[in-house]
């Protein structure tokens, strides 16, 4: 659905052949603009922000670089990663005594989740949580806090919703565990509540004056499109928040929510929920938001993925089975269920750099997943000494792998060819550094879904005769024209 | 109606917002230009409707205005009847505000199913308890069936609903196969002779496949006890959700041939626009808004009403 933002930019260039002008790149902005508004950042925001990028990109030395769309990517980049920042992740505990946290946001935004998943992080850190249930207006909202409290072995003070109030929730809780002594950080689970509300604002404002937090988090929906700004501002004039909490960021949105928010209060965003489960709060990073706003990958964040569920040795296993030409399908396969771990094949895709596009182009060559679980059956169907000789596997074998594996068998055919193809380049990349690996399969990628003859360079291939470089060329084809001139004049005075 | 003053007093503020701004920018009697309707393209994105949603609307002011005499009322008009026709679509939704169960396809044949479904924190459960008040309030009998087995609490607060309500509900011990809980639902709903199932659905966000699945799972389990049910599948939007709104109705129509939209919690200053683009771009219409936390803040959705609270 989203086109990524680089390669509109990229379209958006390369038919000028490279020239740049002042008017090609408002022209170019013009798509930034619109791919942030599809990103769901403010539309004030994206204004102000292209105004900002349009002035650096005209006055910097852009025209005269040799990938502008990519200089003018990168600019952007900057200036995201520069409005998205700097982050602060610590919390600024007490000396001594107990630190005080609150937590607030619209209806449904992931206050108590997001309660739970911080409380699971403090104990993580060797702090003693406690939970408040102030939320006494959703049904069974207290239940929840105290099951998640369960789940994390973490104490809840709760109170029956009919009997109190907010307000006397929170002062009970702090009494509470000012009283145990054994808790030095406690979070304040506050309802969720629309920021046109004023009774229930002023609830909040009292809870914040009574209470002192020491902290205050605005809990935002990652999802949330042109209002983010007006909730979080009015949030942030009741109140003074310390930072935001993004959460529902494991989804397919953009999150320009992030952008929209940090801008228009100015107050950080501290951690991003990626998750139901409740060890999923990640800190937030600006640069890897930013990539995900303008749809540029997340290589960092997919190799710290990996770095957390592949098994090494199992990988170093297959790898040195590449390298001497040895790697047979069961190997194969082993390597497929390690990927597996990482997510939706289409998630891990949209990580790598350059691979977004490939993601949507791929909509109608049915769901990777489910190949691999396809292939993962043929190879289940075949005997353990088939998968180390795929060479040999004839026709009668053939068959019986099919009928085995549900599959036709010129699916197996094709399976052990590309596998055959595969083999051999991977005994070729194993020589590779990691650089020129990644080089080589965003080559295969583009390769793969290149239609045979109807190949489109992506640069215009220049003759051997002129120089490469098209500004060189036009100053060239300058001078030459003066000196004609000039020669002329000179003729004529004559 | 008070569906038209709670409708109208939720979107008061977008309505100064687009209001003041347009009326001190476009004076009676000037020429249209671009720089003008630039300005006009921003309040129409500020609402969430979308870029291509709001470029069909410019499009026709373009062709229909542009480089003449601005007036106002008649650029309002335009406006407006483009959106309505746009929300509107191809005139195979019914929204009778006088009768709140209209937009419903309930089947002859007891009893109707309701599947209802969305991201986390959208408002599933509350629209369902508005949904059955509705229901109930019109004479309807109603079996709740908490199929949201995955979240800490989420039966309870059903149950409690269910309670208020006073109607039936089918549970199950929470980490249940949400079909199950669906199926029961259904043979309940059969063996005592109840007009409606509603059955509530976890929040589960659309990328992921696995969650996707057992969302349709429900749905073909359900098909598999009365046929041609469920009747009706409702996806649940915040209506603070941007562009995602459009990923959120592919995706979920993709594992549960979505039917309509409640659009929930429009009583804040968001506008829900990315409905229109949703209504555009795949065709799935808003049945029921929600403006507020009381059970009786469910409106039948009104194209018209809408449209005018927007812009009156």
């Amino acid at each position: 659905m989203f086109e990524s933002i680089s390669n509109r930019l990229r379209g958006a260039f390369s038919f000028l052949g490279g020239k740049l002008t002042e008017a090609n790149i408002r022209d170019g902005m013009q798509q930034v603009r619109k791919a942030l508004l599809e990103a769901d950042v403010n539309y004030e925001v994206v204004n102000s922000f292209v105004t900002t990028v349009t002035e650096q990109a005209v006055g910097e030395a852009v025209l005269k670089s040799v990938r502008p769309s990519e200089q003018i990517i990168g600019i952007v980049n900057d200036e995201l990663i520069n409005l998205m920042g700097p982050v602060d992740h610590s919390f600024h505990f007490q000396k001594d005594g107990l630190t005080i946290l609150m937590m607030c946001g619209l209806q449904g935004s992931g206050k108590t989740t997001t309660c739970g998943k911080l409380a699971r992080m403090l104990k993580d850190q060797g702090k003693k949580p406690m939970l408040v249930a102030a939320d006494l207006q959703r049904p069974a909202a207290v239940d929840q806090l105290k099951v998640i409290g369960d789940q994390i072995s973490v104490p809840v003070h709760a109170e029956e919703p009919g009997k109190s109030t907010p307000l006397a929730v929170c002062q009970n809780g702090i009494k509470e565990a000012k009283r145990r002594g054994d808790i030095n950080v406690i979070i304040l689970d506050t309802a969720g509540r629309l920021h046109v509300d004023d009774e229930l604002m002023q609830e909040l404002e009292q809870i914040d004056n009574k209470c002192q937090p020491h902290q205050v988090y605005l809990v935002c929906d990652a999802m949330t499109g042109q209002d983010a700004v007006n909730s979080a501002k009015a949030f942030n004039d009741a109140m003074e928040l310390d930072g935001v909490i993004l959460t529902k960021l494991d989804g397919d949105t953009r999150g320009g929510a992030a952008l929209s928010v940090k801008y228009v209060t100015g107050v950080p965003i501290k951690f991003i929920g990626m998750g139901e489960q409740l060890d999923k709060l990640e800190p937030f990073h600006p640069d890897r938001m930013a990539g995900r706003i303008l749809g540029m990958g997340d290589i960092v964040s997919l190799v710290e993925k990996a770095q957390m569920h592949l098994d090494e040795k199992e990988m170093a296993d297959a790898q040195a089975k590449m390298a001497a030409g040895k790697f047979t399908l069961k190997d194969f396969q082993k390597s497929m269920k390690q990927i597996r771990k990482l997510g939706p094949m289409g998630e891990v895709m949209k990580m790598i750099p350059g691979m977004g596009g490939m993601v949507d182009a791929m909509q109608g060559f049915g769901d990777p997943d489910k190949d691999m679980s396809h292939i993962d059956g043929i190879i289940n169907s075949m005997t353990p000494w088939e998968r180390d000789h795929p060479d040999k596997i004839d026709r009668s074998r053939r068959n019986r792998i099919a009928r085995g594996s549900g599959s036709a068998p010129n699916e197996i055919t094709n399976l052990l060819k590309q596998f055959e193809a595969m083999s051999g380049m991977m005994a070729k990349m194993s020589n590779m550094g990691f650089l020129e690996r990644m080089r080589a399969v965003q080559e295969i990628s583009k390769g793969g879904m290149a239609i045979p003859g109807l190949d489109t360079p992506t640069q215009k291939m220049r003759s051997a005769r002129g120089p490469a470089d098209p500004i060189a060329a036009r100053e060239a084809l300058k001078k030459k024209r003066k000196a004609e001139r000039d020669n002329k004049k000179k003729n004529r005075r004559r | 109606m008070a569906f038209f003053e709670k409708l109208k007093a939720g979107l008061a503020k977008t309505k100064q917002l687009l209001q003041t701004d347009i009326r001190d920018l476009l004076k009676a009697g000037e020429i249209l230009d671009e720089p003008k309707l630039t300005e006009f393209e921003k309040r129409l994105l500020r609402t969430d409707m979308g870029v291509a949603a709001a470029d069909a609307i410019m499009d026709e002011l373009r062709a229909k205005h542009l480089g003449r005499t601005v007036v106002l009322d008649d650029i309002w008009q335009t406006v407006k009847d483009k959106l309505k026709s746009l929300l509107r679509g191809d005139g195979n939704s019914n929204w009778d505000s006088e009768n709140p169960l209209s937009p419903l396809k309930l089947s002859s044949t007891k009893p109707s199913v309701i599947l209802v479904a969305g991201v986390n924190g959208a408002g599933k459960t509350t629209s369902i308890a508005k949904l059955a008040k509705l229901l109930i309030s019109t004479g309807n009998s109603v079996v709740l069936a908490a199929g949201d087995t995955f979240r800490a609490a989420a039966v309870e607060q059903l149950t409690l609903w269910s309670q208020r309500l006073g109607c039936d509900i089918v549970t199950k011990p929470s980490g249940t196969d949400p079909a199950s809980v669906a199926f029961v639902g259904c043979e309940q709903a059969l063996s005592t002779g109840k007009d409606v199932v509603i059955v509530d659905t976890a929040g589960r966000l659309q990328t992921s496949q696995n969650l996707m699945q057992e969302l349709t799972k429900i749905h073909r389990v359900i098909g598999k006890k009365i046929p041609g049910a469920p009747h009706e599948s409702l996806l649940v939007l915040d209506a603070t959700t941007g562009q995602n709104g459009l990923s959120q109705a592919r995706n979920f129509s993709d594992a549960t041939q979505c039917t309509g939209l409640i659009l929930a919690k429009l009583d804040g200053t968001a506008k829900g626009g990315v409905a229109v683009a949703i209504r555009q771009q795949m065709g799935i219409p808003v049945k029921y808004v929600g403006v507020g936390e009381g059970i009786d803040d469910l409106q039948v959705f009104s194209p018209d009403n809408f449209v005018d609270a927007l812009f009156a």
